[in-house]
């Protein structure tokens, strides 16, 4: 990988030891993708946050470096809200290394934002055509394919090094030629809201790493876009997809699939509540202000007999508290900076339902727990039944 | 590789390609299996702890581990970085071929790595000494058993 004169002084360990070791990083990775050069990107988003997920040894490389973003950087979500932890029953102990984890990206310049869609709240991060090195797989694949940016979808410590130096190697989506769709997915359904995650649970698993290409009925609205690429980049790794009229079609000879209603209905059955549903969770990806109007609107006059967590990042939450107030007057709760899988306060329930595929593919994993899927109203509705 | 290792004091200069640079020579602990290091090593002891993988049992501290690459979570790069503050890691690595966890995970602790090497390394029997030179892209083996 050709590397310019100041690069190369970093690399050598000129500018200082943790810029050296960034530039390892990035060099690295570089040579191992066949990467040319290093390229300027606009903003980075850093996974490994959440001290459930990286545990003591991350909380200590993170806690040990030095040096100063360069870039804005903001950060994935947390194990908990990061001010109401207690009412999420998380313990003191975990509470403690978490706000050491947060405090630790603060003292590198990184912003504790910690929230899955950074777009929602930080539009200046992303816009067309820009470069980006963002980590959180639904929030590469929002940027690729919705955005019209470009990113890979970095790891934790790839993340940071591009905001320490502000750069990351050119190879895999940062490439106008793996930027062609690789299949095209006709969808024979006259779709309702919450069918797109089910559909991108479906396709997710059929296409893998590829490039779907989607002929729709109908334009899918932001909200309906940002469930059908988490759960593709959940039950797949799908990081680019299209869904415009006038995208390109997937090359001649490609394999063609088609999704009917029959084929949502069987994920629909298998995945339907029963009795054993003992905590619902709405917002993941993080609820919208949209999403939250429609959940504040579904459980006005009601009250919760099963605990219902809403999701959101804190800019929205603050930005509309009065809707946080109509929910939380039904029992419900609103919590910040954190989500369902991330979160151990999950590991006390038996099963879980959600109206994310995302979180239909993770919960199970992740939290060892079962999942269900229903709409934001059947959610609710779940939520709410009494007996 | 297999022959050398019975030439009493032949020594082996092979080249390789650097990943995380550095120089260090150790006993070669060897495995055809991948390493998932979230979950098969204890990070505050160095000891493969899945009974499932082929090195179950060993230690990695201070040895020249030898295996394909990595797989598994990413976090795995962090398990390294606690290896190496605990004193346990290994003192190199070698890949076939590494991919970003490893990679990533030896440039964060300062461990060297490389790969590049031919797959015929991994026959190399254990306890044989390596040297890895990751600055100057060249692995020595010594010769006896």
């Amino acid at each position: 990988m050709h590397l310019s004169r100041d690069e190369e002084r970093a690399y050598q360990g000129e500018e200082g030891e943790s810029l050296r070791r960034a530039m390892e990083i990035l060099v690295a990775l570089g040579d191992i993708y066949g990467a040319d050069r290093l390229i300027p990107v606009r903003s980075v988003q850093v996974a490994g946050v959440s001290f459930k997920t990286i545990g003591e040894a991350g909380l200590e490389w993170i806690s040990d470096l030095q040096g100063r973003v360069v870039v804005p950087a903001v950060l994935n979500p947390a194990g908990m809200d990061l001010t109401r932890w207690q009412k999420m029953g998380i313990d003191e102990r975990f509470a403690d290394k978490q706000i050491e984890v947060i405090e630790a990206y603060r003292r590198l310049g990184v912003s504790p934002d910690c929230t899955c869609t950074p777009y929602q709240i930080r539009p200046d991060l992303a816009r067309r055509g820009d470069h980006l090195a963002w980590s959180e797989s639904s929030a590469v694949s929002f940027a690729n394919s919705v955005i019209g940016a470009k990113t890979n979808r970095e790891g934790g410590p790839s993340a940071l090094a591009a905001a320490l130096v502000g750069k990351t190697p050119r190879y895999g989506y940062h490439l106008e030629e793996n930027r062609v769709p690789t299949i095209n997915i006709a969808v024979d359904s006259d779709l309702k809201p919450s069918d797109y995650g089910i559909l991108g649970y479906i396709v997710g698993k059929e296409v893998g790493d590829g490039v779907p290409r989607f002929i729709f009925r109908k334009r899918p609205d932001l909200d309906e876009l940002k469930a059908l690429g988490a759960a593709m980049a959940a039950s797949g790794s799908v990081a680019l997809y299209y869904f415009d009229e006038d995208a390109p079609s997937a090359p001649e000879g490609s394999e063609e699939i088609l999704v009917s209603d029959r084929d949502l209905q069987e994920v629909r059955q298998e995945s339907a509540p029963d009795d054993e549903v003992d905590v619902i969770a709405i917002g993941c990806p993080h609820s919208s202000e949209r999403e939250l109007v429609e959940v504040a609107h579904l459980l006005e006059g009601k009250k919760v007999e099963r605990e219902l967590w809403i999701c959101t990042a804190r800019a929205i939450a603050e930005r509309r508290t009065d809707l946080v107030a109509k929910i939380e007057r039904s029992g419900a709760r609103v919590f910040c900076d954190t989500c369902m899988v991330v979160s151990p306060a999950s590991d006390r329930y038996r099963k879980m339902m959600v109206n994310s595929g995302k979180a239909l593919a993770y919960v199970p994993t992740l939290c060892k727990m079962k999942a269900a899927y229903g709409s934001v109203e059947e959610c609710v509705r779940a939520a709410t039944r009494r007996g | 590789m297999r022959q050398s290792r019975h030439q009493e004091g032949l020594n082996l200069e092979i080249r390789c390609h650097r990943i995380s640079g550095g120089k260090a020579t150790g006993p070669a602990l060897v495995t055809k299996e991948p390493i998932s290091f979230l979950g098969t090593v204890d990070p505050e002891t160095g000891e493969v702890v899945d009974p499932g993988h082929q090195l179950y049992g060993s230690n990695l501290g201070g040895k020249v581990l030898i295996f394909p690459g990595g797989k598994g979570s990413t976090v795995g790069s962090y398990v390294i970085y606690q290896l190496k503050k605990r004193g346990v890691a290994p003192a190199a690595m070698i890949n076939i071929k590494s991919e970003p966890i490893v990679a990533v995970g030896a440039i964060i602790s300062g461990i060297p790595l490389v790969d590049g090497v031919a797959a015929s390394f991994l026959d190399l029997g254990d306890g044989v000494t390596v040297t890895v030179d990751a600055d100057g892209e060249m692995v020595r083996v010594e010769g006896a058993d």
